[in-house]
């Protein structure tokens, strides 16, 4: 077993000790095909907590797509997205100069891969969750072969709130919903909505 | 008598029984549905399997002595708080309320039985946890559903850290005549209210009908709850040789922490009702989580425990 390999059980094995977590696979399935898991973002653990619940034959198939404004800034973090996850890192200034994201992401589809990615851009510190970017539209027009999943993860969020140093040992669950159904001429708002709607609709009741 | 000759004659007993319920439940596995999956039968046997553990821990807990049974509930005590509070929605500003509940309340409680200081035992979490923890989320600075959050996490703590922790501080009662027997009141215990969860849902299964409330709890049924909770009061009146009461008394004492045993479950189930779930987490294979083990024992240890010692201390 590779370093990197080792420490991606390591990474895995600690996030499931820490959170319990427990995957319901609620509307789908795992599967090999391209898919775009796609979930609500409160904590930089996101996508670890989804990553480490796929079966493991499934992960390395699977790449998180992450900012490379945090990801990309110490030796550390570039060596957990890059080579421990597989990372698919996107520049998300609106001025940037590199490749565009949607075609970084296509790529991987195309090569059979599958994605995990955080419509809402950037963590919610609130509650709920925020509107859309438009990526995942672009993403789902250009690659209708993959399935979209939504996934909403419950818990993280609370675990660690931002500004805090000591964990609450909560349990996390992920659930799996169904995959978002093909529409034609859908306009790109009804499209980002009907996708929100699908992710908050997996959320358990607000009391 | 040698207290530890009894101990290893009741858990006998039960390891007996065990073997007994798990020959039962391969034959029927085998007669019924021999390589197809049978959701009743299947459930049936992860249940008995993971008895054959939660026995084993408990009775490895009591052979460690009085500190491995207060590490053992401290620990049912922390995943159980876990579940609670998990399932419940507190905000933001609760963080540093659950902080003190999980690392400084908890071990703290679990500390006061080990080092016998009863007086603020019984005071910690209903007196000063209750003050201090609503003063530190205010702290956070946000009054949206105050209470209402202040009051989750004081229930949190109670139900599954203040009641739970009154299971070892039966340890620390000095009963005469009853010198180093202690452990067996808490298989005295965990033992009749089990059991009655354990015959709640063997009658039901065979005979129930009626159910208690539907909107509550869809598996209870009256047939089972008084099946159940007879049958495990006769459990308790036949334990009565390890405890310090005659038959009577064990029996009646039984009767009383069965039928509070049952109301811890129908409570706890109410409030997962309300957060749409059927179980508070996946701990134990075909139990749901540890607090969907110990709801009966969190609302039957307190009142046992001060059953115990207003009358025989």
């Amino acid at each position: 077993m590779s370093l990197d390999r080792l420490a991606a059980s390591a990474l895995c094995g600690f996030a499931k000790l820490l959170t319990g977590v427990r995957a319901l696979w609620i509307g789908s399935a795992p599967d090999a095909r391209p898919r775009v898991y796609f979930a609500n973002h409160r904590s930089h653990g996101d996508f670890v907590l989804i990553w480490a619940s796929l079966p493991p034959h499934l992960r390395r198939l699977t790449r998180p797509v992450a900012g490379a404004d945090y990801w990309l800034t110490t030796p550390l973090k570039r060596y957990i997205i890059n080579r421990v996850f597989r990372g698919v890192t996107i520049d998300r200034r609106p001025d940037r100069h590199g490749p565009n994201p949607v075609e970084q992401m296509g790529e991987a589809l195309a090569a059979g891969e599958s994605l995990i990615l955080f419509p809402e851009g950037t963590r919610n510190l609130g509650e709920g969750v925020q509107p859309f970017k438009s990526g995942i539209h672009h993403l789902a027009k250009a690659h209708p072969e993959a399935e979209l999943i939504p996934v909403w993860i419950e818990n993280l969020g609370r675990v660690m709130p931002k500004g805090s140093v000591i964990p609450v040992p909560l349990l996390c669950s992920l659930s799996f919903g169904p995959p978002l159904a093909a529409q034609d001429n859908e306009s790109r708002d009804a499209f980002l909505a009907r996708a929100r709607a699908a992710l908050l609709d997996l959320a358990p009741p607000e009391d | 008598m040698n207290p530890n000759h009894d101990l290893i004659a009741v858990f006998g007993g039960i390891f007996g029984l065990l073997a007994l319920f798990s020959a039962i439940g391969m034959g029927l596995k085998w007669r019924v549905s021999p390589g197809a999956p049978h959701a009743v039968i299947d459930n049936l046997n992860a249940r008995i399997k993971a008895w054959w553990a939660m026995i084993a821990l408990i009775g490895g807990a009591i052979w460690i002595g009085k500190g491995g049974v207060i590490a053992l509930f401290a620990f049912i005590s922390f995943q159980s708080l876990r579940e609670f509070v998990s399932l419940t929605h507190t905000r933001r500003g609760d963080h540093r309320a659950l902080l003190w509940s999980f690392f400084v309340f908890l071990p703290l409680q679990y500390w006061l039985i080990a080092t016998d200081w009863y007086g603020l035992f019984s005071i910690l979490i209903p007196v000063y946890a209750f003050l201090l923890l609503p003063i530190s989320s205010s702290l956070g600075a946000d009054t949206q559903r105050f209470l209402e959050r202040a009051a989750k996490v004081q229930w949190g703590l109670m139900i599954c850290v203040y009641c739970l922790s009154h299971v070892p501080a039966l340890l620390t009662l000095d009963i005469a005549g009853y010198t180093g027997r202690n452990a067996l009141l808490v298989v005295f215990l965990v033992l009749t209210v089990q059991s009655s969860d354990v015959f709640q849902y063997v009658w039901g299964k065979l005979l129930g009908k009626h159910k208690v409330s539907p909107a509550i709890s869809p598996s209870k049924t009256v047939e089972g709850l008084v099946g159940g909770v007879l049958t495990s009061t006769a459990v308790g009146a036949a334990l009565w040789w390890i405890t310090p009461f005659t038959p009577l008394e064990a029996g009646l004492i039984a009767l009383v922490i069965n039928v509070m045993g049952f109301f811890g479950g129908f409570v706890l189930s109410a409030i997962k009702r309300d957060r749409g779930v059927k179980d508070w987490g996946s701990m134990i294979e075909g139990h749901g989580g540890m607090l969907d083990r110990v709801d009966s024992i969190s609302f039957s240890a307190p009142i046992f425990f001060h059953i115990v010692r207003y009358w025989w201390t």
